[in-house]
Formats: C-alpha cells, sequence, structure tokens
C-alpha cells in the first residue's frame, strides 16, 4: 500500500513465500486427514468401526481415497455447461484457501534477525477482506448447480446460495461487537486486543450467533440443505465425479478449518494461552472446532427449509442487531477503555 | 506512477461500453448489469480524482453511489420477477404494457 | 511495474466488460462483469482506498452480483431471446462510442483544477483509510448518511411489496 516502486528486500520475499508454501501445506494436509477423522469420529459415535484398513489405524486412507478420485472418469454432462463445470469447483475451494492469508497462527517469531508475524498478510482490512471472500465463495455453489444443466443441482444450488446469502449476514453482523472492542479491522489487533480476556467472555451471544452462522457457511449437517442426500441426492454436485467432486469436498472440509480458524482468531485469543506456545494454542483450538463441527454431524437432524430462513433471519439477524446495539451502549457508558 | 488521465481515460471506455450495451441489448437483467458497469466506470473517476486532489469526499460519494445501487438492484430485480410471473420474459421489447 | 501492472488490470477490464455485452448467455454475462468489478477493486487498492476495495467486493461481487445470479438461475434464463434490429445496434454503438470520443477529446485538452485537499499517501499510512473514511462519513457526511439508511429501508420495502403481490 506504501511507496509505490519500493524493491522489497529478497530474504523477506523468501520467508513470506515460505510461508505461504507451509500454510498451503499444513492447510491441505489437515483438511484431507479431518475426511479421515470424521470417517474414523462419526463412526465412533455410531459404534462402528470406520475405516481401518489401509495402513497403520487406516491412516493412509486419504492417500488412498486420493487415488481413487484422481483416477475416476472426469465427466461432464453432455447438456450442461462446460466451461462453468470445470471452472465451479475451483471457485469453491480457492476462497476457502485464500482467507487463510489473513488468519494470524502463531506468535511473532525472531528469525534471522528479524521479527517474523506468523501470519501471511496483515491487512488493514482484514476482516473486510474475510467477509469478501467468503461471499465469493457462494459462486462456487451456485456456478456448480447451474453448469450441470440438472433438476437437483439447480435446486442445491438455489438453496445453496440463499442460506449462504442469508447467513453470511448475520456472519458480518456478529462480528461487528469484535471489531467494536477491538477498535481495529486488523486480525492482529483484534489477537492483541485479547490479551486480558478472550472476546467469549464479553461476547458469548456474537459467538453464538457467529457460530451457528460459519455451521451454515461450510454447509454442514443442520444447515446442509444444498446437498441433502434424502431429497436432492447430493445437490449442486451430483453430476460431480473424480478430482473436481473432490475439490469440492475438500473445500468444504478447508473452510471447516478456516472458519475454525477465524472463530478462535476473534473470540477465543487467536494464538494467545498460558503455558504453550501460540502455535499449539491456535492448532489446538482449530482442531477443537472441527470435532465440534463432527460432534454436531454425528448428533443433530437436518433442518427444514422454511426452519432455516426463519432462523437466519428472523432469529440470528435481530440478535445480532440487539447485541451490536447493546455494546454500543456498553461502550459509550464504560468510557473510553472498557477492557 | 500512473497518470490520473489513464484512470479517466479507462473509466470512460468502461461507461461507453456500458451505454452501448443498454442501448443493444434486450434482456433486462442484461441491461441492468449494464447500469451497474456505468456506475462501477463512475466510482473508479471518483476515487481516482480523490486521490490526485487529496480528497477523501469522492470516495464518501462512492460509498453513497454503492448503497444507491444496492437498493436498485433490490427493487429491480424484485420487478423483474414480478415481470417474469406475468409474462414469462424478461425481454424489455415485451414491456410495452403502458404503450398503444 | 506499477503502469504495467495498471496496463494488464485495466486491459482484464476492457476484455471482461466487453464479454458482458457480447456474452449470449446471461449468466456468462454476470461473470464477466464480476471479473470487472474484481479489476476496479484492484485498481482502488492502487489508488490507496483498501477500505474501498473491500467494500466494492462485498457489496457489487458479493451482494449486488449474486442477487442476478440468483435471479437468473431462479427464472432459469439460458438463452437471450434475440437481439435488437440492425438500426438499434448501429445507433446504441455509435452512441457509445460518440460518448467514448467526447470525453477522451476533453480529458486530452483540460487539466486538473481544483483546491487540492490534506489526504495524501502519508496521512493514510498513519491515522488509517477507513479511520479517515469513519471520520468524515460521521461528522461532515452525516445527514447524507442516515438519508442512506431510509432509502434502503424504502427499497427493503418495495422490494418486499413487489415480491409478494399476485400479478
Amino acid at each position: 500500500m506504501a511507496g509505490a516502486d519500493v524493491i522489497p528486500d529478497p530474504m523477506e520475499i523468501t520467508l513470506v513465500i515460505a510461508k505461504i508454501g507451509l500454510v498451503l501445506l499444513v492447510i491441505l494436509t489437515l483438511a484431507a486427514y479431518l475426511v479421515f477423522a470424521e470417517r474414523r469420529i462419526l463412526a465412533w459415535i455410531q459404534d462402528r468401526k470406520g475405516p481401518n484398513r489401509v495402513g497403520p489405524f487406516g491412516l493412509l486412507q486419504p492417500l488412498a481415497d486420493l487415488i481413487k478420485l484422481l483416477t475416476k472418469e472426469d465427466f461432464c454432462p453432455p447438456a450442461g455447461d462446460r466451461w462453468l463445470f470445470f471452472l465451479a469447483p475451483a471457485m469453491a475451494a480457492i476462497p476457502a484457501i485464500m482467507t487463510f492469508a489473513i488468519v494470524p497462527f502463531g506468535a511473532p517469531v525472531r528469525i534471522f534477525g528479524r521479527d517474523l508475524p506468523m501470519q501471511v498478510a496483515d491487512l488493514h482490512v482484514g476482516l473486510l477482506l474475510f467477509m469478501a471472500l467468503s461471499s465469493i465463495a457462494v459462486y462456487g455453489v451456485a456456478l456448480g448447480g447451474w453448469a450441470s444443466n440438472s433438476k437437483y443441482a439447480l435446486l442445491g444450488s438455489l438453496r445453496g446460495l440463499a442460506q449462504l446469502i442469508s447467513y453470511e449476514l448475520s456472519m458480518g453482523l456478529s462480528l461487528v461487537p469484535t471489531v467494536m472492542l477491538a477498535r481495529s479491522f486488523r486480525l492482529s489487533d483484534i489477537v492483541a486486543a485479547q490479551e486480558g480476556g478472550w472476546f467469549i467472555l464479553y461476547q458469548p451471544m456474537a459467538f453464538a450467533i457467529f457460530l451457528v452462522s460459519i455451521l451454515a457457511e461450510c454447509k454442514r449437517i443442520p444447515f446442509d440443505l444444498p446437498e441433502a442426500e434424502g431429497e436432492l441426492v447430493a445437490g449442486f454436485h451430483t453430476e460431480y465425479s473424480g478430482m473436481r467432486f473432490g475439490l469440492f469436498f475438500v473445500g468444504e472440509y478447508i473452510n471447516i478449518l478456516v472458519l475454525g480458524g477465524l472463530a478462535a482468531t476473534f473470540f477465543l485469543g487467536g494464538w494467545q494461552g498460558p503455558l504453550l506456545p501460540g502455535l499449539l494454542w491456535f492448532w489446538g483450538k482449530v482442531l477443537a472446532f472441527a470435532f465440534l463441527f463432527i460432534w454436531i454431524r454425528g448428533t443433530l437432524p437436518r433442518l427444514r427449509y422454511d426452519q432455516l430462513m426463519h432462523l437466519g433471519w428472523k432469529v440470528l439477524t435481530p440478535m445480532a442487531l440487539v447485541n451490536i446495539l447493546a455494546t454500543a451502549w456498553w461502550l459509550y457508558l464504560a468510557g473510553s477503555s472498557p477492557l | 506512477m500512473v497518470s490520473l488521465h489513464s484512470y479517466l481515460i479507462l473509466s470512460a471506455i468502461l461507461f461507453s461500453i456500458g451505454t452501448i450495451g443498454v442501448l443493444t441489448r434486450r434482456n433486462a437483467i442484461v441491461i441492468f448489469m449494464c447500469i451497474e458497469m456505468m456506475l462501477n466506470a463512475v466510482n473508479l473517476t471518483f476515487i481516482a480524482l480523490s486521490k490526485y486532489l487529496g480528497n477523501l469526499d469522492g470516495q464518501i460519494f462512492v460509498f453513497f453511489v454503492m448503497t444507491v445501487a444496492a437498493a436498485e438492484a433490490a427493487v429491480g430485480l424484485a420487478l423483474m420477477i414480478a415481470f417474469f410471473k406475468n409474462r414469462e420474459s424478461i425481454d424489455v421489447e415485451d414491456l410495452n404494457l403502458m404503450k398503444w | 511495474m506499477e503502469t504495467l501492472f495498471f496496463s494488464i488490470v485495466a486491459a482484464i477490464a476492457i476484455l471482461m466488460s466487453i464479454l458482458v455485452i457480447r456474452c449470449k448467455n446471461p449468466i456468462n454475462s454476470a461473470l464477466s462483469l464480476i471479473m470487472t468489478f474484481f479489476c476496479l477493486a484492484t485498481l482502488y487498492v492502487m489508488l490507496e482506498a483498501p477500505f474501498m476495495a473491500a467494500i466494492q467486493v462485498i457489496v457489487y461481487a458479493g451482494a449486488i452480483m449474486v442477487l442476478i445470479v440468483f435471479v437468473i438461475m431462479l427464472l432459469n434464463i439460458r438463452t437471450e431471446s434475440g437481439r435488437r434490429t440492425q438500426h438499434a445496434l448501429f445507433l446504441g454503438a455509435a452512441t457509445g462510442l460518440f460518448l467514448l470520443f467526447q470525453t477522451w477529446y476533453f480529458l486530452s485538452r483540460s487539466s486538473l483544477t481544483g483546491a487540492k485537499g490534506a489526504i495524501d499517501s502519508a496521512a493514510i499510512a498513519k491515522v488509517g483509510h477507513t479511520e479517515l473514511i469513519g471520520q468524515s462519513l460521521f461528522t461532515e457526511f452525516l445527514l447524507p448518511f442516515e438519508i442512506t439508511s431510509i432509502l434502503l429501508l424504502a427499497a427493503i420495502v418495495g422490494a418486499v411489496v413487489l415480491a409478494k403481490k399476485k400479478v
């Protein structure tokens, strides 16, 4: 943003590229193992064994799945829109991966004599970038269903579109009190503001709204109407096969990780925590969120469509607005520094 | 440093393309999108001038243009749905109820 | 470097905006328009307006275009119904090109006048772009800001009434 033609230090560029590579590697591996973990945990909840054949304890299962998906036929429905059909899975997965660029995933470390923040890009408008990217992710679902030219897929993607727009609203509104408390859109500032106490203590309602909204944003079980197996076959990705289906699938799990990381950043103090190093705290919180998501999937039934809309528009959004007003009054009455 | 003129010319090109689209297309939704494009071209002018004049008023104006565009989208698309329910088409040539 | 980057982004923006008016299928037009909006957001970042860039993506790409795509999908409009007559095409293109020529002509003959304000790169880096926007929005432009909320309320009510009414 600052100077126009400043040539950055090559060391800096190397470090940034190394960080990007590391984050990508960690995110993709974790997402693959999250799929495996979900299958094992669901099996445990339902008193089954789950995948345990490939490798010790079934630990090589993600690899086997990958080979299976890669060798499957790459099919496109003849009546579909070929270009959009190929584009849609990427549009679903890439915004989720990109969002991780703004998440601070550890305490800053000193390396080669310079302070290295554990975050790819500490943007001034970080939180707004997250909102922007999460609104872009909608297109993957929409175009996937549209390009398939099939009625199940179209219905699934219409549902998905309406659901994602509705819950994005409550998600954004639930984050406003966080910004009001931290007085910054910058994610590192939001983490720093929680040094005295995590925002979940001050904003339990905002946290609850955010949690429900991110469940809906991930299209996870109580809100998995876009892909409801029983009624829409598989919703917007009915026609997809092979690695393109895999991209939708992995995108969903990357989304869980990213939104879990953001929930930790906004409400649970990010990488902050006693005793253990920041990296461990952060990833521990992310995995705790992932476990919560899987647990919810193993426990709750699916909502009906009108219940979904009712919850989003008539419960969560008004609650979030009231919460913003209450926070504003509290900040006003408590003076300039309430924390 | 990119000159102010480059930005203004780019915005003029986008505005003209938007105008051509509005005048030559028949699909109401595409016309609507072309209008959005024209609004955006104006926004680019505002922000470029705001930077080169060192004054934020232009950006505030962009903020209001966006609000108006959002309101326009809500009402315009509702109109289109109502029209489609009535006529099974969103071709502007079919919008001839008021003329005879 | 900056000029090269600007040229690339501007070229993509123009190409995509031409695609908006050339594509037969409305959904392809919508996607091209989204790309144009992204290019404009990139230009806003280059113009040191990161807040505006973020708002551009959230409001245009994330809200307005999603609504348009939703309506296209809901009404299931897969192809254009046909084009206008040759005369309309010719006149439309002529008007657009005339407009372009006129703007270009006056731009190339004019120079930037007007009082220079105090906001430069240093001020933006020091205070922050969002803070500066917020300050002028809630002091100088408070009344327009409040009026905007009435506009939005009217739009919401209008949209609900239009969509609910049996026609």
